[in-house]
Parts: C-alpha cells; sequence; structure tokens
C-alpha cells in the first residue's frame, strides 16, 4: 500500500517568484521522511508539490518530475484530484468540516467520491479511527460534531479522515506545532505505527520529533530572504543528526542559526 | 521624571534619552500621582464613548419604535375583524367598512416567491462564481456591474423591464412584469451576502477536501456552502424583506385589483403595497385609512414571518459545536 517517491530536478514558483529549487530525492516506501530547515526555507511549498496542492494557490508551478512509482504525478494525462487520492496531507491546524459529525468527517473522503454503500463506510469509518488511534475515544459519539474534539482528538480526526480515502502516501505539515506536549506523542506514536502501511513525509520544525519520529531528514535552507529555498542535504537521521556532511546542517541542528 | 534621574547615585551611568529608571528610584506617590491623570483621561473618555454609543442607539430606535407603534396602534383593528384574513376588497367602496385583505396577501407572497424562484439561484450562482472561480477581468466586471445593480433605484429597474418587457417584446403590464424588475432589485442583495458568507468560509476547509481528491465542484457545494448555509438563508431573507415592500415596480407594471387574481402572466395583480397606496387615495375616509394602516401592519406581518422562519431554518442548518 506505500510507494516511493522520486523527485527529480523540482523548481516550484509562486507566479515569477522561484520559491524552491533543484530539489531531488528519494522517499522510501515504509518510511517515515522529516523535512526541517527554518521558516520560509520552502519545505511546506515543496510537500504541497508531493500531492498538487500547491496548485490550489494562484500562480503555483512546478518545473522538474515527481515520480510516484512508475506514475510522473505532473504527466498531463493526470488529474489532480487523482493524486491527491494517492498522497493525502494533514495540516497544521485541525481542520474537521464543521458542520460533520465525527463519522461524517472521516466518510467524508469517500462519500463526496460517491461511496453510498452504509456497511462499506462503517468498516472503513471504524477502521480509520483505529489507525488513528481514536476509536475508544469517541466510538460512543460518532454523530457529535467533529468540532466538539479536543485539538489533539481533531488532529487525529484529521488523520483518520486522511487514511480513509487509502491513499500511498501521507504528507503530514507539521501536524503538531498547534497542540500540546501529550497530544503531540499520541501524534507521534501514530506516525510510527502508520509507516507500517504508508510512506510518511513530515515538515517539522521540532528537531527532537525529527529526530524521534523520523528514519530519514531532509534539510532545507536558503541563503537569503527572497532567494529560493533548497535541499542541502538527505540522509539517515541518525546521520543528519551525529554527523552531518554540509556544515549548514551542522550549524542548524547545533542550534547555531535558525 | 526628572526628580527619579537626580535621585540616582552620582556613579549610576545615565544614557542620554533613555527613560529607563530603576526600581524604587523614585517613591511609590510620584508613580501614582503620574499614573492617574492619564488613567482619569482614559475613564473619561469611556464614558463619553460609552454615553454617546447609547444615544445614538437609542436615537436610531425613536423612529423604530414609533412607526411600529404607529402602525399597530390604527391597524391591528382590522386584522381582527372576521373577513380581513379570508375575503377581497371586491365591491367594498372607499367609504364602505372592512373587506379582506387575503387578495393582496397571496398576490404579494406569489409575486416574492416567484421572485426569489429566479433572483436566488442566479444570486448564489454568481456569488459561487466569485469567490471560488473568478479571477482576473471578468470576475471584475461581474462585481463591478453587481455594484452598480445595488445602487440602482427601484424606479428605475422598473422603467428598464417597462421599456424592454412592455415597450419592446409587447407585453401587457402583469405581476410577473413586477416581478422581474423585483429580481433586478433582489440579485445584488443575495449577491452581496452570500459572497460575504463564502468569504467567511476558512481556506483550511477547502484545501482539506482537496487533500482528500474531492474534486472542486463537490468541494463547494458540500463543503462550501453547507458551511455558509445558515448566513446565505439569512442573506436571501434580507434579499425577500427588501423587495417586498416594494411599491415603485409595482406602480408602474403590475396595476392594482381589489379581486382574487392568481393568474401572475395576465391582467391586474393584487399587492399589499399597492393595497395601501390604493386607501391611501381616501386617506380622509376613516374607512379607507383603517384599511391602510391593516394593510401596513399586515405587510410588516408578513416580512417578520419570514425572518421568523428564515431563523429556524438557518438554526437547524447552522454549524453545531
Amino acid at each position: 500500500m506505500a510507494k516511493r517517491i522520486d523527485v527529480t530536478d523540482l523548481n516550484v514558483y509562486y507566479g515569477s517568484f522561484k520559491a524552491v529549487e533543484g530539489v531531488s530525492m528519494t522517499v522510501e516506501p515504509r518510511s517515515v521522511t522529516a523535512f526541517i530547515g527554518p521558516s520560509g526555507c520552502g519545505k511546506s511549498t515543496f510537500l504541497r508539490t508531493l500531492n498538487r496542492m500547491h496548485e490550489v494557490i494562484p500562480g503555483g508551478r512546478v518545473e522538474g518530475k515527481v515520480m510516484l512509482d512508475d506514475q510522473d504525478l505532473y504527466a498531463s494525462s493526470m488529474d489532480p484530484v487523482t493524486v491527491r487520492r494517492t498522497v493525502g496531507m494533514v495540516f497544521q491546524r485541525p481542520n474537521p468540516f464543521p458542520t460533520m459529525s465525527i463519522y461524517d468527517n472521516v466518510a467524508a473522503g469517500l462519500r463526496l467520491n460517491g461511496v453510498k454503500n452504509k456497511k462499506t463506510l462503517d468498516g472503513i469509518v471504524e477502521q480509520s479511527l483505529k489507525g488513528a488511534n481514536l476509536w475508544t475515544e469517541v466510538k460512543d459519539r460518532l454523530s457529535k460534531p467533529g468540532a466538539g474534539l479536543s485539538g489533539g482528538q481533531q488532529q487525529r480526526l484529521c488523520i483518520a479522515r486522511a487514511i480513509a480515502v487509502q491513499p500511498q502516501v501521507l504528507l503530514m505539515d507539521e501536524p503538531c506545532s498547534a497542540l500540546d506536549p501529550i497530544s503531540t506523542l499520541a501524534i507521534e506514536d501514530l506516525v510510527n505505527e502508520l509507516k507500517n502501511d504508508f510512506t510518511i513525509v513530515i515538515v517539522t520544525h521540532n528537531m527532537q520529533q525529527a529526530a524521534r519520529v523520523s528514519d530519514r531528514t531532509a534539510f532545507f535552507n536558503l541563503k537569503a530572504t527572497g532567494e529560493p529555498g533548497r535541499l542541502v542535504e538527505i540522509d539517515d537521521t541518525t546521520r543528519i543528526f551525529n554527523n552531518p556532511t554540509e556544515q549548514a546542517t551542522e550549524d542548524y541542528i547545533s542550534g547555531r542559526f535558525g | 521624571m526628572s526628580t527619579a534621574t537626580d535621585r540616582r547615585a552620582p556613579d549610576d551611568q545615565v544614557v542620554p534619552g533613555e527613560t529607563f529608571t530603576p526600581p524604587g528610584g523614585r517613591s511609590g506617590r510620584d508613580a501614582l500621582s503620574e499614573m492617574s491623570n492619564p488613567h482619569r483621561a482614559r475613564a473619561v473618555k469611556d464614558v463619553v464613548a460609552r454615553v454617546v454609543m447609547w444615544a445614538a442607539f437609542a436615537l436610531a430606535m425613536v423612529p423604530l419604535v414609533w412607526i411600529l407603534g404607529t402602525v399597530v396602534a390604527k391597524g391591528f383593528h382590522m386584522l381582527t375583524t372576521a373577513t380581513w384574513w379570508t375575503g377581497n376588497q371586491r365591491n367594498i367602496n372607499s367609504d364602505d367598512f372592512g373587506g379582506g385583505a387575503r387578495h393582496a396577501i397571496e398576490g404579494t407572497l406569489q409575486m416574492v416567491g416567484f421572485t426569489a424562484l429566479i433572483a436566488v439561484p442566479i444570486g448564489i450562482l454568481t456569488a459561487v462564481y466569485l469567490v471560488e472561480y473568478g479571477r482576473g477581468r471578468l470576475a471584475k466586471a461581474i462585481s463591478f456591474t453587481v455594484d452598480i445593480l445595488s445602487g440602482v433605484p427601484s424606479i428605475v429597474a422598473a422603467l428598464f423591464i417597462y421599456a424592454v418587457w412592455v415597450t419592446a417584446f409587447g407585453f401587457s403590464r402583469s405581476g410577473f412584469a413586477a416581478a422581474l424588475a423585483l429580481v433586478l432589485l433582489m440579485i445584488p442583495v443575495i449577491v452581496r451576502s452570500t459572497e460575504e458568507m463564502l468569504k467567511l468560509v476558512p481556506n483550511e476547509l477547502r484545501e482539506a477536501a482537496y487533500a482528500l481528491g474531492v474534486p472542486k465542484w463537490a468541494t463547494v457545494v458540500k463543503i462550501v456552502l453547507r458551511t455558509a448555509f445558515s448566513g446565505i438563508v439569512t442573506g436571501v431573507l434580507l434579499g425577500i424583506a427588501r423587495v417586498m415592500g416594494e411599491t415603485a415596480p409595482l406602480l408602474i407594471l403590475a396595476p392594482y385589483t381589489k379581486n382574487f387574481q392568481r393568474d401572475l402572466f395576465n391582467g391586474n395583480f393584487p399587492t399589499l403595497p399597492m393595497m395601501i397606496n390604493q386607501d391611501r387615495g381616501d386617506f380622509a375616509l376613516a374607512t379607507a385609512a383603517e384599511r391602510m394602516w391593516g394593510a401596513a401592519l399586515t405587510l410588516i406581518l408578513l416580512v417578520l414571518l419570514l425572518n421568523v422562519i428564515g431563523r429556524v431554518i438557518a438554526h437547524f442548518g447552522a454549524v453545531k459545536k
């Protein structure tokens, strides 16, 4: 159920502004890859290009190649909607649909794509909520509004919603930055379990988090404000944090800047 | 402040231009007297602002209460007569007492309902286009046109429909022609209010839906419109209330009749504003005046009723916490 992502020479633009330049990397299936780097270095922007979410912003476009196993995500025949069904995303702030119950939130992706069978939905909702470690907390109040949960629960609800459409890859854009440490721990544990089934890419500002959850870490940086962000290096997490190749990585990790 | 500086020890370096005072550099009383002045000024401002605000509110309430009081006092009696809610004005002369308003109530509801039927979909779809899809010139042009349309006086809208529908196309005046003019008046109200409501829907919800692989149209219909639903209903009601009392288009396009008339497309058409207008002509007669106030109160009650219905719908469709 998990696929490998191969990125070659990717440039990202917003209008005429080049936000990210020359990124090439491979994201291994069934592993967690963390993106770290200072604010504005393009790691979130780059993440969004992995499921074409950057196209939602007017003027957003890319040059280069992103392969999901043998599928070219930017082939002209490729529908961005299909891409997003294969590559799911969890956002910085928990964003459950406020008009929907817990059940409906998890079922939303399937329902809005035409799945109506009650039994199928029931099964997937339960399985997804279990997968997001939320089932025992909410199983007695599935019909209650999703917005009534705590922040950490809402974020796990959003993860359940994302995995309910059975994607190959799960992108997480700073999923814990709006959460308290306990909820953060819950999400991190969850990430550890999810990597058995999915390819996971997580953007984080928290280096300890990157060290805790990821197998590989990519460090992004930019030369100066206004310059495009670049991938400085990507390597095994232990290596990045103990013995990075690049001086800039070493400086960032040890807290000399950023 | 200067005394505080003087009290510093001589070896205490005073940086020019720096107002920092070390703790204990001055007595508590000095600090208090310095602080109380700005505090008093702020308290005075607070009181002044509060008085002005309440005065403005009271002033705005005066005409409202006055109108409602007058209309209820003079018109309530008519609403309690036996025939008011069942009959029409057929064979009732100005100096006869009573008669019914049912023909006008039905006429107004029918005409406004028909107006809403045309204007609401156009208005909502326009707003959806402007907020969710429109980029560049076309969107700007449409937005500008809506602005202009919302500034068009009702009589101009009526004359426009008269010129097109009656003069150019050769149709006769009718309830339908008046409804067309009302459509022109209602659309901008609905577009603007719906637009505001759609803009209030957080972008994160749209992104959440896109990230699930939901196509844009489904996101708009099932997420955006659904989330904004109760606000949109409120906007629609504002639009309906706006056109329900419009009189100029009726004067020009829908001549009044005292009879029941359910055909919107042919002949004269009864409406409450026109009934008010009719009886206003014989205002000197107590019988006509009473009917006029009665019709006015009925119109107000209809708007109120629609508002209550809308609030109930909006309440059940609202985002639950």
